[in-house]
């Protein structure tokens, strides 16, 4: 049965962009730890020669024209959503 | 219960001002998180001035709260997107009010829609509407609740793994989930693109086929969506319908099993041909789909990240800070849980041995679906192996919490129709559910059987 650590579980928060409280980071362990558990009941499937499916019903790329659609929402609304804000820019903390 | 037709003689104004008085009555249930009302009597009015007319014209309705609907808040029931104002309304909402239908207000539902109890919610577990004691059922709870309720005829959810067709279960009434890409998922939040449908809560079959018949159809801004293929059925003669034995085994509770049994032995009378059916590889579906759907979901929720929208964690220095605490803050422990599994399983070293395998074993499921399909009309068995489970009683485990959800996530994982048609009660009075299944675009012909089986 797959093994979680403390250390894993911080990795794959960190891979997630999530920063987790001590508690947390221990009760995630024992869970993820038991779902994997779980879920590695599908290696005892013999799936060789068989194929994955991604989709389910047959669509493979669908393209549309490289054109500008209007969908009503403009700049000024979209923007407004934005947590912090300047007049015409989104604020983020300093990137570089 | 009450059904889309009540609203024919009655003004649009009294049926919602109607429904919002069964709301405030209602409270102790906490179905909604929202209500649209400035809207909906604005609307309302609109109808009785004859301004919006169709087949819906006055006939309230609810919708999830994880759909974009101008009136109120869009949250997924999630903190990250509290106060978050749709800039947009989601495509199934627009076709549902081009019919004169009236959104009254939105639904709790598990985070995300990631849950299978509504327990999961940030604002608050719904309880059952039969037994405030239980759960609701999810990730829809609050939209099943509402149209249990008779507070309004019809309720829009969405359906991953069995979203919809649980709690309708749960909750005695009707529940679909159509085909992969019936109705198009613009505007609504996005959980695990492979699986994600949009369904709807009726007490009646012939209701929820009518409501899906309006939904359906292509939408450029869903590239996944079919073209319309849900036209009215005459229902079929003497069908052949299995009963998938392995949802039929000791460890599903005896009186679900009753249930379902009587289903059957009343299709029979009714003509059809009822077989038991195998179909080994269902046994594998939970363990396939807590793969996949956690992969989807951490991918589908990256968006999320406290820039463009929702909530920022206050006083952080650095972007990668921002993040980290805008999604901790933001997201529940549920959605950690399935995320950090997705970020597993795509991982190099074990993308091969999870996320692919998982995706080979969806092939093998799909061709026992398949293999039964070339004989079977339709196949039935229960929803879930127990009726509504007590308010806390699965939460503290997330394993058997996933495990609750075996007879559902199959036909998600092959993207074929599945509904959930109430089947009586237990003992104890509470809702058991059927649940029918069949091949892709078989979606009104199974509602129109469910409706030749129901009372009066």
């Amino acid at each position: 049965m797959t093994q979680i650590s403390r250390d894993d579980v911080q990795h794959l928060a960190q891979l997630s962009s999530l920063q987790l409280a001590d508690d947390e980071t221990d009760s995630l362990q024992t869970d993820i730890e038991n779902i994997l558990g779980y879920v590695e009941q599908l290696s005892q499937l013999d799936t060789s020669g068989i194929e994955p499916t991604y989709q389910v019903t047959g669509l493979t790329n669908v393209w549309r024209d490289d054109s500008v659609i209007d969908y009503g929402v403009t700049r000024e609304t979209l923007l407004a959503l934005a947590p912090e804000k300047t007049t015409d820019s989104v604020k983020v903390p300093k990137v570089l | 219960m009450v059904k889309i037709s009540d609203y024919n003689d009655i003004s649009a104004v009294e049926a919602v001002q109607q429904a919002l008085d069964k709301v405030a009555a209602s409270e102790s249930y906490h179905a909604l998180l929202s209500l649209t009302k400035e809207r909906a009597l604005e609307r309302a009015a609109a109808v009785d001035a004859g301004e919006i007319t169709g087949k819906l014209a006055g006939v309230p309705f609810v919708v999830k709260d994880n759909f974009l609907a101008f009136g109120a808040p869009t949250t997924a029931a999630s903190k990250i997107l509290e106060n978050f104002q749709a800039p947009l309304q989601a495509t199934a909402v627009e076709r549902l009010e081009a019919e004169g239908a009236i959104c009254i207000g939105k639904a709790n539902l598990d985070a995300f829609a990631h849950g299978g109890s509504t327990e999961n919610s940030a604002y608050g577990v719904t309880k059952n509407a039969i037994d405030q004691t239980r759960v609701a059922g999810g990730s829809s709870g609050g939209s099943a609740v509402v149209t249990a309720l008779d507070i309004v005829p019809f309720a829009l959810g969405t359906d991953t793994g069995g979203s919809i067709r649980q709690p309708a279960s749960f909750n005695g009434v009707v529940g679909v989930k159509p085909t992969y890409g019936t109705v198009s998922r613009y505007g609504v939040v996005a959980m695990a693109s492979s699986t994600d449908t949009i369904g709807t809560f009726a007490t009646t079959a012939d209701d929820a086929s009518l409501v899906m018949a309006i939904m359906a159809g292509k939408d450029e801004r869903d590239m996944t969506t079919l073209p319309d293929f849900f036209g009215a059925e005459v229902l079929k003669p003497a069908q052949k319908i299995g009963i998938i034995r392995e949802f039929m085994s000791d460890d599903v509770d005896e009186e679900v099993r009753d249930r379902v049994i009587e289903y059957a032995e009343k299709l029979k009378t009714a003509g059809h041909i009822v077989e038991e059916v195998n179909l080994p590889m269902i046994k594998y579906g939970v363990g396939m789909y807590y793969i996949i759907v956690p992969a989807e979901i951490s991918s589908n929720l990256a968006r999320y990240d406290g820039i463009r929208y929702g909530v920022r964690a206050q006083n952080v220095q650095t972007l990668a800070e921002l993040y980290g605490r805008s999604r901790d803050e933001g997201f529940v422990t549920e959605n950690k849980r399935r995320i950090m599994i997705g970020s597993y399983v795509l991982s190099s070293g074990y993308f091969d041995a999870y996320y692919q395998q998982a995706q080979k074993a969806r092939t093998l499921l799909i061709n026992e679906f398949n293999a039964l399909f070339e004989t079977y009309d339709a196949l039935i068995g229960p929803v879930s192996p127990t009726p509504a489970f007590r308010i806390g009683e699965n939460a503290e485990d997330p394993v058997k919490m996933y495990l609750a959800d075996i007879m559902t996530v199959s036909a998600s994982l092959a993207g074929v129709p599945a509904i959930s048609v109430p089947a009586g009660t237990t003992s104890d009075g509470l809702p058991v559910g059927v649940q029918i299944i069949g091949q892709q675009k078989s979606d009104a012909q199974l509602l129109a059987l469910a409706s030749s089986q129901e009372e009066n």
